[in-house]
């Protein structure tokens, strides 16, 4: 099992290969395409997060010690960077999503993404990732 | 055609700009359109050589920066036909003029008494009168819009009463660029007694309102969607409706005296002016006025129809593409979508290619849900557009297809 360090390091080197932008959102795309992300009950209005750009949902459980974050967009641009999001931050401790950096966004060149201009609910949705770990931390 | 659009561009600093290393392709112009240096000069220069406090000062400098100030509010006068500069309130923009007369009307509205607004105003145009309906006990009465995006007018006509004491609706619909007849509107709401406030925001870069001829009552604009700087705009108001509504705020420059018993109020503007305004952004607005009248607003308009021709015919090409709002009477703005194409998303490409798109829902959350989607891709052009650059839309719309697909 990869700590969260680790998963994070390796997305920064499967990015490294990319040379240009066209081929990073290609692998954004089919991440985004690929993945059934949530349970269509969990699509709920509790768990939306509305952007003025994009909407995305977001739902966690805990179980075994470990948060598990299931979450959308509905664009699919947003979809698949929440799929690089839940890659890092499901199955881990909430103590160690509490302690760990975003910075592995900045390194792979998707820093754009998690700007609040963007209001594309990312910025909600890590601010929630971190808020539901903080709350099983108490 | 009566335009060099190489020398237009010349103007524009930010056009030799690129963006993610390419060319930039500036396609947002209904949300901000860029600044030439005539504007951009005036601004320097006021802060290189008049800096001062206006209306205030025995000096010099305040002196010559009120002389500029209030040419600038002259120009603005003549430019739209006003009947008295002191008819021209300056703003921040055209939200705050919007507010200026929403909160002047708190005292003047009765409980039962209507206001009319349409289903195709920005959400500036919208909340500013909802507040006020709450406050006063007044109802809002809505416009409802029809699939090409144009206002239904018999529904006017039926909404129209003697309970009727304002109509406000934009001139230009930002979302889906439909020229409104204001006209009309003005002249049906003057049958009943009802005054008529006009949004321009997103007319004033591509039509000229003459005031007197409309006879409009408010009229509010933004610098910055016409080609000037950000922060600051205008109310115009015939006198006797200004003189009727209370003060927005208060302040400095917005009294004749001030003692703790009562304070009496200055006269038209500056009753509505408190503080120190935008006095750099009010001077650079004269020389806005200066750089539109230099080329010529018919000019403007004319080479912006072609753009919008040509735009619209390439577009619609595409595959799967659908265009919201489809009036023969419109300014050079498209909004669309693709089939299965999140507008986010084709932003978010056309980014990358360095084109400039807005993407969402326009603060028009009204003609979305008319439409029922959750937002479109909208290019709106400027003077400063060209026909190259709607070809190398189509093709960045045609990259974007191949990733997205």
């Amino acid at each position: 099992m990869q700590t969260l360090k680790e998963i994070q390091e390796s997305i920064i080197e499967e990015f490294a290969i990319f040379s240009d932008w066209t081929e990073k959102y290609e692998y954004i795309i089919d991440l985004g395409k690929s993945l059934p992300l949530i349970e269509p009950q969990h699509k709920t209005d509790e768990n939306i997060v509305k952007g003025c750009q994009s909407n995305v949902w977001l739902h966690a459980d805990f179980q075994d010690g470990k948060m598990i974050y299931k979450a959308d967009g509905d664009a699919i641009i947003t979809k698949g960077i929440i799929a690089l999001l839940l890659r890092v931050y499901s199955n881990q401790s909430p103590k160690e999503i509490v302690n760990s950096d975003l910075s592995f966004i900045d390194s792979i060149g998707l820093k754009e993404h998690l700007s609040p201009t963007r209001a594309n609910g990312l910025v909600a949705i890590v601010k929630r990732i971190r808020i539901e770990a903080i709350a099983r931390t108490k | 055609m009566g335009i060099n659009i190489d020398k237009i561009r010349a103007d524009f600093p930010i056009l030799q700009r690129k963006v993610n290393d390419v060319p930039l392709i500036y396609l947002d112009n209904a949300a901000t359109s860029q600044t030439p240096k005539q504007v951009i000069d005036t601004i320097a220069n006021y802060y290189a050589k008049y800096n001062a406090n206006i209306h205030r000062g025995v000096h010099t400098l305040s002196q010559e920066a009120t002389e500029l100030y209030e040419g600038a509010r002259k120009n603005i006068q003549t430019y739209f036909n006003a009947k008295e500069s002191h008819e021209i309130i300056f703003t921040s923009g055209t939200t705050h003029g919007i507010n200026l007369v929403a909160s002047g009307y708190a005292s003047l509205l009765n409980k039962g008494e209507e206001l009319i607004v349409s289903e195709i105003e920005h959400h500036s145009n919208i909340v500013p009168w909802q507040m006020l309906c709450e406050q006063t006990g007044a109802e809002l009465k809505v416009i409802p819009m029809n699939i090409n995006g144009e206002l239904e007018m018999s529904a006017f006509d039926r909404l129209l009463n003697a309970k009727t004491r304002l109509v406000v609706v934009n001139h230009v619909s930002n979302a889906l660029g439909t020229i409104n007849p204001i006209k009309e509107i003005i002249k049906k709401a003057h049958a009943v007694n009802a005054k008529v406030l006009i949004d321009g925001a997103q007319a004033a870069p591509h039509i000229k309102a003459d005031f007197q001829e409309i006879d409009v009552d408010f009229y509010t604009v933004s610098a910055h969607k016409m080609y000037g700087p950000t922060g600051v705009g205008f109310l115009y108001g015939k006198e006797e409706l200004l003189n009727s509504l209370p003060p927005y705020q208060g302040g400095g420059e917005m009294i004749h005296e001030v003692t703790f018993e009562k304070t009496t109020y200055a006269e038209l503007p500056h009753k509505f002016e408190a503080g120190t305004p935008n006095i750099s952004g009010g001077i650079a607005f004269g020389a806005t006025i200066d750089f539109i009248k230099g080329i010529g607003i018919d000019n403007i308009a004319n080479h912006e129809k072609t753009l919008l021709e040509y735009a619209t015919k390439s577009l619609l090409n595409i595959e799967g593409l659908h265009i919201y709002g489809n009036v023969a009477n419109k300014t050079a703005v498209i909004s669309f979508n693709i089939e299965g194409i999140h507008p986010y998303d084709l932003g978010n490409i056309l980014d990358k290619l360095g084109i400039a798109v807005r993407t969402g829902h326009h603060c028009a959350q009204p003609i979305m849900s008319y439409y029922n989607i959750p937002g479109t891709v909208r290019a709106s052009f400027a003077v400063y557009n060209t026909l190259s650059e709607i070809d190398t839309l189509v093709k960045g719309i045609q990259k974007a297809i191949t990733l997205l697909k």
